[in-house]
């Protein structure tokens, strides 16, 4: 049974080329951050491997050369050291900020539809005021307020994306609950607990996973812009939001070349789009898979 | 019917009441000084900190602070934001109309696109044209605003040294506050067109064609692949089939029958997405110096200029929710069962 899903699974991705894509743009970037230490090995004296190391303190950055593959930012960080170990800040920030939504989601979307009443009105009119935020702007105001740095977006971005998540599983809980395999369970005993985690969430989370796999690229995008205006990790972190937030100055180039520093920017956004990209195309392909309609 | 639309205006105001809630309550995390020091602005004044704390009543509880905040606001009076250097409602007025004319001036070509290109993806499904507006479609939601942003920039404002960034170019900033041009609508190059000045509504609309271009391009995937979508499931319908063996010619089968029907989503989609807009064109608009609403409130959120982000996002959520509301009723108009709910 569990051969035959996975071959089904497979069909329907060999059909979708574009899905394929995806795997293989986000099976390079994992790649790419499991090998960090091999391609852009850590200075011995450096305090953490994702400070990237500066050279010199010219505020001009550096086209690419021998030394520096992808040249430098400014005040001299090299930037491919920063795209290598940004591969691992941007898998951090997609898995952490989309597992600690769905965490919350699925913890209070399974209460909230299970027990319905006036928790669930609670729950929902709560979802009803976070959803009414312009999702960005609420995000930078909890940035603002804690201090800027990289786990201070994270969590702001969590707490802006749960309540779609709360929504969507406590819709699927409720539609699920009163179907005969949980009434069987509660009549054998069970406790409310064992139902939620056995028979219950197990069976209604799939629409939810879909969804959550479909918004890691927005999650990075959204993250990458709190970085982008100067609220995410200090300058000279290995995090490709925070290198594009260092080009922005120097977009004009120099006079007379507008591309006079055209890595700065070329360079971070190229990885962000791919990544997010992959991301995109790899959630279309899970919904394909996950989604029997569609086939 | 009333039930259902009675139920929903009265679920604005607590909406409302319950964002500024959210808000002040996280605001409040700061200590009277950090939110005092907004108002200072020379190290010279730091004496005055006490002074300011009490004048402002920063220092009492939060549910007093609240309730002196919600007076005013009930009032009328948004307060002072520093961030703008005027009035709240003066800062309203004056960001608004600005984020108003760049969304109307993207929505319309988004409008255009969407619709045009996904219906015709959808008749030449699987064609050389749907593949092109697929790939445009997924790369537009991957791309992220800042970097098509800062490329344009890069490209037509360093390079070939047009659509300058901003809302317009110096002569014009004169000739706009000057006493003898006429605000007619609040839409500046409208405006300009009507006080005969051809030169100024060129420049002004030049300086949101770089804006509206990344607006377009990320926002425009969305409706289409909606439209794709809705115009196939029409497509496979038996009324459709029925047209067809009728001998009416394609085009009409598709105009007339087809395309009538796959647009009733897309209508309210498209009401979310302008709203979508109107409240969220945050990073747009702070790429480009662009003085709107967006921009406004991410410089008012960094500098926890209180009165500033209450007041932006209150407008923002006070759109989106009335937007929601609406399409909520218009949706209970056309389908009873929802009304039950």
């Amino acid at each position: 049974m569990e051969n035959k899903s996975r071959t089904a699974a497979w069909k329907v991705l060999r059909r979708k080329p574009l899905s394929l894509l995806g795997f293989g743009i986000i099976g390079f970037f994992l790649l790419i951050a499991a090998a960090a230490p091999i391609l852009a090995p850590v200075p011995a004296n450096s305090r953490s491997a994702y400070l990237i190391p500066e050279y010199g303190y010219n505020p001009e950055p550096k086209l690419p050369s021998v030394k520096h593959w992808f040249g430098t930012t400014e005040n001299q960080y090299d930037l491919y050291y920063g795209m290598i170990w940004g591969t691992r800040t941007a898998f951090k920030v997609a898995v952490l900020v989309v597992g600690t939504a769905l965490l919350i989601g699925i913890f209070l979307g399974s209460i909230s539809g299970f027990y319905g009443g006036w928790i669930d009105e609670a729950l929902m009119r709560f979802t009803d005021i976070v959803l009414a935020f312009p999702g960005l702007v609420l995000a930078v105001v909890i940035v603002s307020v804690l201090g800027p740095s990289l786990d201070h977006v994270m969590l702001s971005v969590a707490v802006v994306w749960w309540p779609s998540y709360t929504r969507l599983l406590r819709g699927d809980v409720m539609a699920i609950k009163e179907r005969e395999f949980v009434l069987a369970a509660r009549a054998l005993g069970a406790s409310d607990a064992r139902i939620l985690i056995k028979h219950i969430i197990p069976n209604s989370i799939y629409p939810l996973l879909v969804v959550a796999s479909l918004d890691v690229g927005s999650v990075v995008i959204t993250a990458a812009a709190l970085s982008f205006l100067g609220l995410g990790a200090p300058a000279g972190y290995a995090d490709w939001g925070q290198l594009i937030s260092m080009s922005k100055d120097w977009i004009l180039g120099s006079p007379g070349n507008a591309f006079a520093y055209w890595n700065t920017v070329l360079i971070p956004g190229a990885a962000i789009f791919l990544f997010v990209l992959g991301w995109n195309l790899l959630g279309d392909g899970v919904r394909d898979m996950l989604d029997p309609k569609q086939r | 019917m009333l039930k259902f639309i009675a139920k929903r205006l009265l679920f604005l105001p607590l909406v409302m009441l319950g964002v500024t809630m959210l808000l002040f309550g996280a605001l409040q995390f700061l200590s009277p000084a950090m939110r005092a020091s907004l108002y200072i602005h020379d190290p010279r004044q730091l004496s005055a900190l006490n002074e300011v704390i009490q004048k402002y009543g920063l220092n009492k509880p939060m549910p007093v602070q609240y309730w002196i905040w919600l007076k005013q606001v009930l009032h009328g009076n948004l307060g002072y934001s520093e961030t703008a250097k005027m009035p709240v409602s003066d800062a309203i007025r004056a960001f608004f109309p600005a984020t108003f004319e760049l969304t109307l001036v993207s929505f319309i070509p988004i409008l255009f696109f969407g619709i045009y290109f996904g219906t015709l993806s959808a008749v030449k499904k699987d064609k050389l044209l749907d593949q092109i507006t697929r790939i445009v479609a997924i790369t537009g939601y991957s791309l992220p605003s800042f970097v098509l942003g800062l490329f344009l920039l890069m490209i037509f404002y360093g390079h070939f040294q047009i659509f300058p960034p901003g809302r317009y170019s110096l002569d014009v900033d004169l000739l706009v506050h000057s006493a003898s041009f006429h605000h007619y609508t609040g839409l500046l190059t409208l405006d300009a067109l009507l006080n005969g000045d051809f030169a100024a509504a060129l420049d002004i609309f030049s300086h949101m064609v770089l804006p509206a271009i990344t607006l377009i391009y990320i926002s425009v995937a969305l409706l289409l692949r909606i439209t794709r979508s809705s115009m196939l499931e029409e497509l496979g319908k038996d009324y459709v089939r029925t047209a067809r063996a009728k001998g009416l010619p394609e085009s009409v089968v598709i105009k007339k029958h087809a395309r009538r029907n796959a647009l009733i989503p897309v209508v309210t989609l498209s009401s979310l997405l302008f709203i979508g807009l109107l409240s969220g064109v945050v990073i747009t608009e702070t790429i480009f110096d662009f003085p709107g609403i967006g921009r406004w409130s991410v410089i008012a959120a960094q500098q926890l200029d209180v009165p500033g982000v209450m007041g932006s996002t209150l407008l923002s959520a006070f759109l989106f929710v009335t937007a929601n509301m609406i399409s909520d009723i218009l949706y209970a108009f056309v389908d009873p069962r929802i009304r039950l709910r």
